[in-house]
């Protein structure tokens, strides 16, 4: 083989096109840097359907501020995760999403045991942390309790501490007042969330008239109702007030099919979802049940719009945990333009400062001296919740009476009476 | 009236117990496969026969036949695309092939409940009753569904009885179970005996799985407390003995409802299992086994 010289010119030239490569990566990586994107990841329980509609919520939400241009010009993007509905799962999900694909932030899960099981991997890898549906109360205590190492996670949903209060004032409105009702008996699954929501109902039900005549806590893999209504039927309550989302069509199928003659009004997860009706075969009818908002009720202006965009895109209405996870998204990108910066702590100090008019009410989170830290504030003016009923395979709003667009209307087997 | 309701409500999920439990347990009489993917089966069942109601808009009666229609497709292919292939496998040693079927089975079922969850989610889903309202029996309110359940499950275990003690196939599958050897010696063949008791499986799975869904729903997480609850009745009325099994679902079924009423929903299914690990100790071959 001969070596064979290059001449002077082609030389140069190779030399010029060699710079100006350089130069043109080195434009490349600057304004990457500029337009780097926000990474958010998203972690939940995709197969169900409270979860399905975290994740989906995010993207549209991401999408919409993306068509505007992003956050000073950072485009959002958010990376899920698929956590089957398992604390262990979600903490690998919550590991690799901060070690290996460097999200700023993470939305994660509506079930209280991963949220809590999620908690000190926040504090442990400093990345601000929101769920947008678990209510336990021990969430944003434990903030309360350690500010420093866990000020990185925030309740993007009421406690069950709130959600007990907002399900006595409509029971107090739509029952006790209007109802004369007078009895109580309180149902809810045994899980995390539901001890401190039972301790609020206990103490919230008979000032708002109801008094508690009995308080049954039933395994979350009950499948057979039949002896649960049978004792609450022993007591002859006027009411069952509930504490459900691990079950929910269950129970109502039964309690359709059993005739239980007794209304049930509470918490009940399942019954937010627009498919809860199908499911049930319209046994749900009748179900009232506590939610942040609902298809057709404008909570704020822009209620309706996402619920609607929402059904457009994906064929259904968004769960409970849609509304929040959609919000979550919109006032991530607030604090991040007011922080300036994807920076964890300063990050945490911007969202601190929220105050947002979202889908649900207007955000804003409990601050270092109060109980619940970081948790969102329930209230007038802020977020007070609603309590809905299905009728005729639809959700309609009953409560409070700004936004009702009906009134309480019970299958013919209910006997609405104060015994 | 306590004891009436639980007499009552005992013996419509002891029926159920039993329907679910006897196809289980045929076939491991017959052919000796301890089938995993049971509660998967009845799962998809019970979907199958829910999605054909709600989504494509089929009639209560049409969709419960889908239902079962499905499981006895679901039941065949589970023969012929994982227990046959490892009973037939030349590259697997015999004394192995038990732990295979019992290993594939598994795997199988999680596959279905998988793709239940993956297309279904997995909330609870419910199968509208054939028959709705409720009746009266001795002052305890009864769902005319709860009844049905009831007969229907006695119903279909009484014909499954005709089917295996006075048809000629019935005697056959009866010859299989007792020796497999002399059966094929009498020039039948054996794996037509098989798919033959496959297909009763899957029909008896089928409409356990509708029923179910009729009367409590099933979600895909169902899918192992329902073959958990089908092999430990059957161990605890003798691997194999369908007489055994029938026995053990009442005895379970009313054991659960017992504890429901009279200690607490939450405790339900404890007492059964304290009682299998007593009768494991006891009586090791089950009330009625052979072995």
């Amino acid at each position: 083989m001969t070596k064979t010289s290059r001449s002077p010119l082609s030389r140069s030239l190779s030399r010029l096109l060699g710079a100006t490569a350089l130069g043109l990566l080195a434009t490349a990586s600057g304004q990457a840097l500029a337009a780097d994107p926000i990474k958010i990841g998203v972690i939940a329980e995709a197969q169900a359907i409270a979860g399905a509609s975290i994740p989906q919520a995010a993207q549209m939400a991401a999408d919409e501020i993306n068509a505007k241009g992003g956050v000073d010009g950072r485009k959002i993007e958010i990376v899920t995760y698929d956590n089957h509905s398992s604390s262990a799962d979600s903490v690998r999900a919550f590991q690799r999403a901060v070690n290996e694909d460097k999200v700023h932030m993470v939305i994660a899960s509506y079930i209280s045991e991963v949220v809590l099981a999620l908690e000190p991997w926040a504090s442990r890898l400093k990345t601000p942390f929101i769920t947008p549906g678990a209510a336990s109360n021990e969430i944003s205590k434990s903030v309360h309790n350690d500010y420093e190492k866990n000020k990185y996670t925030f309740h993007g949903y009421l406690t069950s501490a709130a959600l007990a209060l907002s399900v006595c004032d409509a029971a107090k409105e739509l029952l006790a007042e209007q109802k004369n009702m007078k009895t109580a008996v309180i149902m809810s699954e045994d899980a995390a969330w539901t001890k401190p929501l039972d301790i609020g109902y206990e103490e919230c039900l008979p000032k708002a008239g109801l008094k508690v005549l009995d308080h049954i806590r039933f395994s979350p893999d009950t499948t057979d109702f039949t002896p649960i209504f049978n004792k609450i039927e022993g007591s002859k309550p006027d009411v069952i007030i509930t504490g459900i989302s691990h079950v929910g069509v269950q129970p109502t199928v039964q309690w359709k099919n059993q005739q239980v003659p007794i209304p049930m009004l509470g918490i009940a997860s399942q019954a937010t979802n627009e498919t809860f009706g199908k499911d049930t075969n319209d046994a749900s009818n009748g179900v009232l049940y506590q939610g942040v908002s609902g298809p057709g009720v404008p909570v704020t202006p822009k209620s309706i719009p996402f619920a609607d965009g929402f059904k457009a895109k994906f064929g259904n209405y968004p769960s409970y945990a849609g509304y929040t996870a959609y919000d979550e998204v919109y006032f991530i990108a607030d604090a991040v333009k007011r922080a300036g910066t994807t920076d964890a702590d300063k990050l945490v100090d911007a969202l601190e400062k929220t105050d947002w008019e979202g889908t649900i009410g207007r955000v804003q989170f409990y601050g270092k001296d109060d109980p619940f830290t970081h948790s969102i504030k329930y209230g007038k003016g802020l977020i007070t919740g609603l309590m809905l009923q299905w009728q005729d395979g639809k959700q309609v709003s009953v409560w409070p009476k700004e936004v009702a667009k009906g009134t309480l209307k019970f299958p013919s087997f209910i006997k609405v009476t104060s015994n | 009236m306590l004891a009436f309701q639980i007499l009552i409500d005992g013996f419509a999920i002891s029926a159920l117990y039993a329907l679910g439990a006897t196809g289980f347990t045929l076939i491991f009489g017959v052919s000796g496969v301890l089938n995993l993917s049971h509660g998967a089966i009845m799962v998809l069942a019970a979907v199958a026969a829910w999605a054909a109601a709600s989504v494509f808009h089929v009639n209560t009666y049409a969709g419960a036949l889908i239902g079962v229609g499905v499981a006895l497709i679901a039941a065949i292919v589970t023969y012929f695309a994982v227990v046959q292939p490892i009973q037939k496998s030349t590259r697997i040693p015999n004394e192995e092939k038990e732990i295979f079927v019992l290993t594939g089975t598994l795997l199988w079922g999680i596959m279905i409940q998988e793709l239940i969850a993956y297309f279904f989610t997995n909330n609870a889903k419910t199968v509208l009753p054939i028959v709705e309202g409720v009746v009266a029996i001795l002052g305890v309110r009864t769902p005319r569904n709860e009844i049905f359940t009831a007969v229907v499950c006695c119903l279909v275990i009484g014909l499954l009885w005709l089917l295996v003690n006075r048809t000629r196939t019935g005697k056959a599958v009866l010859a299989a179970s007792m020796n497999p050897r002399g059966v094929t010696l009498l020039g039948l063949e054996l794996t037509n005996i098989y798919v033959v008791v496959w297909a009763i499986y899957g029909i008896l799975a089928g409409i356990a799985g509708v029923l179910l869904g009729m009367f409590l729903g099933v979600s895909s997480y169902s899918v192992g407390p329902l073959t958990a609850s089908a092999f430990s009745i059957v161990v605890l009325g003798g691997l194999g003995s369908v007489s055994g099994s029938l026995i053990a679902a009442f005895v379970v079924g009313y054991l659960e409802t017992f504890t429901a009423y009279l200690i607490s929903p939450a405790y339900r299914t404890i007492p059964a299992l304290l009682l299998l690990v007593i009768v494991m100790y006891i009586r090791p071959q089950g009330l009625l086994g052979r072995r």
